[in-house]
């Protein structure tokens, strides 16, 4: 992707060295009695792609609804590029954020959805353009422009005067991942985008994801059940169960040599 | 309010007495007429549905205070039949009303699975008994939150015949400012006292309604206090007088 | 039953100034209805209770209390308070006030309406407020309403013969006026009884198709 000229107002926290892009520490999400997430530390480094497996239930998309600030944790801390996304400090205590300053560091974080919510009463063009302008601050002209590229990239140039009820499923999917792509997010959360799909629409957005995964820097959390194309695009697995990292590694040794039984058992299942 | 003496207090008391009145005997006529039109929507005859289906689209086209003027004034010049105002103003209302309920009735029991009605035939009920057996107990939980909606309508519809000279609430409110010079006050009063009989009046309904889910074994859990009447998107044509499930 | 089609020929004149009027109220009423119901909806979501609570009191307690009432209320209290409308202008202002507590709700459904997911797209982008209800949450909520605030402005229109009785001579007034002159009452009433149902029936009918059209 190109970078452009620095008339917008994009945030670009550079990670300091040493520390990780996001930082899960001791978070504890519950639903009511149900306690989703326990006591939960994990990293992800800059620029690498990790994919969350495990049963539903288990707590991986809560994860990323974590990370987007849709829910809260009870517990815990969340850190992305250094600073704290739940939290703010004032006068050097914790204190819970406000909305300000959680839009602030959310701003580097994109998300694509499994039910891909694009704006029905906009047109392609402006669903991508909307968020740019109105956040980032770009002129109409740029913002047009950096959609013409996205689109280009997930192959849907002729498309762009089209609404989104005009488009099949995988194309809408395709239209999200430009819009989540055009507010330039140094992360990019994928929550199980291809589940809704038509399975012949599938292979068009995995190919896309594949493209950025390998042609660009951004780092990537993928909720999926897409085993091949979690092997072919992480850098790590996490296998979650009951709020839990009960395995992590690479794709090579989770997927064919996997040491935990309960990990075992769901690739059995699943693969 | 030092200024309104007992006598004045009386001539609003029996006002909202002859509201309440008005108001049941409209809810009857206007019940009744709902159920013969609504379920003659139904009925597998061509002629049948398109008769009752006229009548509900006149009288849901037309003006209840239009219609009510028709009554007082039109009747006894043009047919010669004079009605007492108490009759005349029931007459209206419960015509009107009936119309908007039949609207209801035929919606509730559209909504009612097809699958009810196979199984009906299929042990070999008739007509009559699938409708007041099967059909008619399923609908009837459906019917009531519209119908509620529809009676508070009617509750405020009575206050029309105040200006035919029927001596309800409101009627007794103007005398009342008459009476006193200031209108502030006792419409304000008034406004309350309709307020509370059309709470009243939803409680009364909440009530019904729980015991007909439990007349079909879907008794709700019990629910905190409540004023505000559930508000639906309005489906068909005419809104609050028919939030209604199904098509037209 | 006598009818004296004379008399249906004498009463035209006036029963297309009552018509007139019959309109000026109701498109003025529906306007007033339409703007003071989404600012009653959006109160209504607001977080602050004391913003939510006043207006839902106000809100619940003027639907459901007879609009005649309301109407005389403003026109005799008014006055009281040293504010003078004419006939029609009060009409207007009790029937948009009345009625924008209804389109209240409407707008209140519309906007629960609208699929979670979208909320939550404005979130990821990081949409501010203003923006998210602007072009997001309203243009998608009013656009599903549209049948049903329709349906509230044929509703509005059975009632606005409610302001004849403060003095305003749109169609109820005139055939009163009439029927007070000529002692025919059959005629004028009959007349436009039939007139609301000419203009309702259709407009509903409108509607119908509209909602088929966008409620999909």
């Amino acid at each position: 992707m190109s970078t452009d000229s620095s008339t917008s107002k994009e945030t670009k926290n550079p990670t300091v060295d040493g520390s990780e892009l996001i930082e899960f520490k001791d978070v504890t999400k519950r639903f009511g009695s149900n306690v989703v997430l326990d006591n939960l530390c994990f990293d992800v480094s800059s620029g690498k792609h990790v994919t969350l497996i495990g049963p539903s239930g288990s707590g991986k998309t809560t994860i990323l609804r974590l990370l987007m600030t849709l829910v809260k944790p009870e517990e815990g801390t969340i850190k992305v590029a250094g600073e704290y996304l739940t939290h703010e400090t004032k006068n050097g205590k914790l204190v819970p954020a406000g909305e300000k300053h959680s839009r602030e560091v959310r701003k580097n974080i994109g998300m694509v959805f499994q039910q891909f919510n694009l704006f029905p009463n906009m047109k392609v063009l402006r669903n991508i353009t909307e968020a740019p302008v109105h956040v980032l601050g770009l002129s109409g002209d740029e913002a047009e422009q950096r959609a013409r590229e996205l689109l280009e990239l997930v192959g849907l140039t002729e498309h762009i005067d089209k609404y989104p009820s005009q488009l099949s499923g995988g194309q809408q999917q395709r239209v999200a991942i430009a819009r989540a792509l055009a507010m330039r997010p140094q992360v990019l959360l994928l929550d199980e985008v291809t589940s809704a799909l038509d399975p012949e629409l599938v292979a068009g957005v995995l190919d896309v994801l594949r493209d950025i995964a390998h042609t660009t820097d951004i780092t990537m959390l993928c909720v999926t059940h897409e085993m091949n194309f979690a092997r072919d695009i992480s850098d790590d697995v996490l296998m979650f169960d009951a709020g839990r990292v009960i395995e992590s590694g690479p794709p090579e040794k989770i997927f064919s040599d996997p040491e935990h039984e309960r990990t075992r058992e769901f690739l059995s299942a699943v693969l | 309010m030092t200024d309104l003496t007992w006598g004045l207090w009386e001539l609003l008391l029996k006002g909202v007495w002859v509201t309440v009145q008005l108001t049941f005997f409209s809810t009857l006529l206007g019940a009744a007429v709902a159920f013969v039109v609504g379920v003659a929507r139904t009925h597998r005859l061509r002629f049948v549905r398109f008769v009752s289906g006229a009548y509900m689209e006149i009288f849901r086209g037309t003006s209840a205070l239009v219609l009510m003027f028709w009554m007082f004034f039109v009747l006894p010049v043009a047919f010669g039949w004079q009605l007492l105002p108490m009759w005349a103003a029931v007459l209206a209302l419960g015509l009107s009303y009936g119309a908007y309920g039949s609207e209801i009735v035929r919606g509730a029991l559209a909504a009612v699975a097809p699958a009810q009605q196979e199984a009906g035939i299929a042990l070999s009920f008739s007509p009559w008994h699938r409708l007041t057996k099967i059909v008619l107990p399923q609908a009837w939980p459906e019917m009531i939150p519209p119908a509620n909606n529809l009676l508070i309508e009617l509750l405020k519809g009575t206050a029309l015949v105040s200006i035919m000279g029927v001596a309800d609430t409101a009627f007794g409110a103007m005398l009342v400012r008459n009476a006193t010079g200031e209108s502030a006050p006792v419409y304000t009063i008034i406004l309350v006292m309709y307020f509370v009989l059309a709470f009243v009046l939803t409680r009364g309904m909440r009530v019904l309604e729980r015991h007909a889910k439990a007349g079909i074994g879907q008794a709700p859990p019990e629910k905190s206090l409540g004023v505000r009447r559930r508000a639906s998107i309005p489906q068909q044509a005419d809104a609050f007088r028919s939030n209604v499930v199904g098509g037209s | 039953m006598q009818w004296d089609w004379s008399a249906v020929a004498d009463f035209m004149p006036r029963f297309w100034d009552g018509v007139l009027l019959t309109l000026q109220a109701l498109v003025l009423g529906s306007l007033i209805a339409f703007a003071l119901g989404l600012v009653w909806a959006l109160a209504q979501r607001s977080s602050l209770k004391i913003v939510s609570w006043p207006v839902t009191v106000v809100t619940e307690f003027i639907r459901n209390t007879p609009l005649l009432v309301q109407l005389f209320f403003l026109y005799f209290v008014l006055p009281e308070w040293n504010v003078t409308f004419s006939a029609l202008v009060t009409g207007v202002i009790g029937l948009g006030l009345h009625y924008s507590t209804y389109t209240a709700e409407v707008y209140r459904a519309g906007i629960d309406g609208v699929p979670v997911g979208q909320w939550e797209a404005c979130t990821a982008l990081s949409l501010p407020r203003t923006r998210t209800w602007q072009s997001v949450i309203l243009p998608q909520a009013i656009r599903r309403v549209v049948p049903a605030l329709g349906n509230y402005v044929i509703a509005m229109l059975k009632d606005s013969p409610m302001i004849a009785t403060i003095g305003a001579l749109e169609m109820l007034g005139q055939a009163r006026q009439f029927s007070a002159e000529t002692f025919q009452p059959t005629e004028p009433i009959t007349v436009i009884g039939i007139a609301f149902i000419l203009i309702a029936y259709p407009a509903s009918l409108l509607m119908r198709a509209l909602e088929r059209r966008l409620v999909h």
